[in-house]
């Protein structure tokens, strides 16, 4: 299993009308890595993550998902299957708690009289919301306050503790460390390395290359709906991402060329 | 890791005299009342005579069978609002179900069926159509996107001459006369004075003399509203239904993103704006013994007005069914009291709208010490 990737994407093209925005992609992800996805704005790095979480489907290709083909028609399809995605934007409810939050639209409720009454069952909710928050090391204020008091960081945390209570597979987030302060970005570069060390494979997408390299175990680099490239880390440095990002550099023209 | 966990670290003291402020910030509807109360109670025997009392059985009876249908149609109202909606049309179908509801109990009495059956018909038909109301408000809402400012404004003047229509532009009256005690009756009764006291269940057989002394105590009408508030309070703080209304408000497309059924509950929420305005409408049809065709629409501003008052954010996302009903208690004890006081009624207008605008100024002002403090 271990040798197994748990996504594993191949010949994936995605077409709107005339435009090629993803164009015969392959990627395979495994456990317990952190592969970061980069590349300019347009370069298709987002529609290809929407085409595995569920937003789009793709116009050609396969999407093979811990072992199994699949074609979500909807992102909540995805994220019952284990893919969870945290957007830019946090997809929180800021005047709801820490716990509201994490078991939005799928609460936990206790009947009584039979089922014919239903009541959320909030204490349960809030234990398990605490717990979730403990293994990633998080500290919340208070549980109880709805999360617009939190800070940005906080924020993050709450959104992957969500994904990581609900048991997610394969964790995608797009731009995470986007209008953090510093000691935030760092914080939420732990999350990723925890995530890491419970063997859940995370794709980020960033711009940031510090970060990338930070906590990055590969990167993948699109220009143009195209994959130009995959490396690991350690064989690369910033120069030759940026080079690759541009389009200066690219591997499927060499492969042309030596085919 | 832990050395980089995020903490807020509170500072004893820094904030203390603001905390005081916004905790007095956060019950100021019920200092406010509880000062308006105590003002009335003081002022009304000064200005009216010592035998008058502000809260007497009497007065504080009339006063809660004046908040039910603005409490009706504010209930439904802030549902809808917390999840971001609004809905314009509950004062004339408040309306509309005074009428269909006397149309239909005036039916089904004449065809024959006993009054408790027929009073059940009246009732059903309320429900059954305002909630096709609420129905058709909320697809057209959740399903084609029109906003729902729009949508309730039309709808508003659909009903308006349905209502008309169907009442043929005068009250629906020939109702059977026992309808009047469903609407003004009660399973308590006190009697003031000599040879008085309380009466459980049955109307007490006195008097002239005392019958005038006699008051009825929460009336069938405010009992159900009693009832519905009671299951509204519930469902907005216990239920995922209110989970789901506080969620959509808060960020609709998170509670998609969640898997809320929002649209759906969307369709549910103006249902039961509808309802709760139709419930009001039969209850003012059993307390009048007729159908109005204009008895709801003076309600909508108030209702909306009770809703804010009681501290539910237009923007979406906040407020309490408890809230709501202080709104309207605010309302009614100052209409009351001022009346009491022999202030020309006109003035009750002025003196609410004030109260809405300081509503909601304070709760802007608690909302950014709120944040300050959040974020020192």
């Amino acid at each position: 299993m271990e040798n197994q990737p748990i996504l594993s994407v191949r010949n994936l093209t995605k077409k709107f009308g005339g435009l090629t925005a993803v164009n015969n992609v392959d990627l395979d992800i495994y456990p317990g890595e952190v592969v970061a996805l980069l590349g300019d704005n347009g370069a298709g790095k987002s529609t290809l993550i929407k085409c595995v979480s569920g937003v789009h489907s793709p116009t050609s290709g396969r999407v093979t998902f811990q072992g199994e083909d699949v074609n979500f028609s909807n992102p909540i399809e995805a994220r019952d299957r284990g893919i969870e995605t945290i957007y830019q934007d946090l997809a929180l409810a800021n005047n709801l708690d820490v716990a509201g939050n994490i078991f939005l639209g799928r609460e936990k409720e206790k009947s009584y009289l039979g089922g014919l009454i239903r009541s959320l069952d909030d204490k349960f909710m809030r234990d398990r919301s605490a717990e979730a928050l403990e293994s990633l090391h998080v500290e919340i204020p208070s549980l109880k306050a709805p999360i617009e008091t939190l800070s940005g960081g906080q924020r993050q945390a709450v959104a992957i503790a969500r994904a990581v209570y609900w048991d997610a597979k394969l964790m995608i987030m797009d731009e995470p460390t986007n209008n953090l302060g510093v000691p935030e970005q760092k914080k939420v570069l732990e999350l990723i390395n925890a995530l890491r060390d419970r063997g859940v494979p995370v794709i980020l997408i960033s711009h940031n290359l510090p970060d990338v390299f930070a906590v990055a175990d590969r990167l993948v680099v699109m220009h143009r709906g195209q994959k130009v490239t995959e490396k690991k880390i350690s064989d690369t440095n910033s120069e030759e991402v940026v080079q690759y990002m541009v389009g200066a550099l690219d591997d499927t023209r060499k492969a042309e060329v030596v085919g | 890791m832990t050395d980089g966990a995020t903490k807020n670290i509170k500072e004893p003291g820094k904030n203390a005299s603001k905390t005081i402020l916004l905790s007095l910030m956060q019950v100021w509807a019920w200092v406010f009342l509880a000062c308006l109360v105590l003002a009335f109670i003081v002022a009304v025997p000064l200005v009216s005579g010592s035998s008058v009392s502000f809260l007497s059985v009497r007065n504080s009876q009339n006063i809660l069978v004046a908040i039910t249908p603005v409490l009706l149609l504010g209930l439904g109202q802030t549902f809808v609002i917390i999840s971001g909606g609004i809905d314009l049309s509950v004062g004339w179908v408040m309306s509309f179900a005074s009428v269909i509801s006397a149309l239909a109990l005036r039916g089904a009495f004449n065809a024959g069926l006993p009054l408790p059956l027929a009073v059940l018909a009246g009732l059903a038909m309320a429900v059954v159509g305002c909630g096709m109301i609420g129905l058709f408000n909320g697809v057209i809402i959740a399903k084609l996107k029109v906003p729902p400012f729009i949508v309730t404004l039309g709808t508003s003047f659909i009903v308006r001459g349905m209502a008309l229509l169907m009442s043929e532009n005068t009250t629906v009256i020939g109702l059977p006369r026992g309808v009047r005690n469903y609407g003004n009756e009660s399973m308590m009764y006190y009697v003031r004075g000599d040879g008085g006291g309380f009466y459980f269940f049955q109307k007490p057989e006195l008097t002239v003399e005392l019958l005038r002394r006699m008051d009825r105590i929460i009336t069938y009408p405010v009992l159900m509203t009693a009832l519905v508030v009671a299951v509204a309070i519930y469902a907005l703080k216990r239920t995922k239904f209110g989970r789901y209304t506080y969620a959509i408000g808060g960020n609709e497309v998170a509670a998609v993103r969640a898997g809320v059924p929002v649209e759906r509950h969307i369709i549910k929420l103006y249902v039961l704006s509808s309802v709760t305005a139709g419930i009001a409408g039969f209850l003012s049809m059993l307390r009048f013994t007729a159908g109005s065709a204009v008895i709801g629409d003076p309600l909508l501003l108030s209702s909306i007005a009770a809703v804010i008052i009681g501290g539910v954010s237009l923007f979406g996302g906040s407020g309490t069914v408890v809230g709501t009903v202080i709104g309207a208690l605010i309302i009614a004890v100052l209409t009351t009291g001022l009346v009491m006081l022999n202030v020309p009624s006109f003035w009750q207008f002025i003196v609410v709208g004030a109260v809405v605008i300081l509503a909601v100024l304070i709760d802007q002002t608690r909302d950014i010490i709120k944040n300050k403090i959040g974020s020192s």
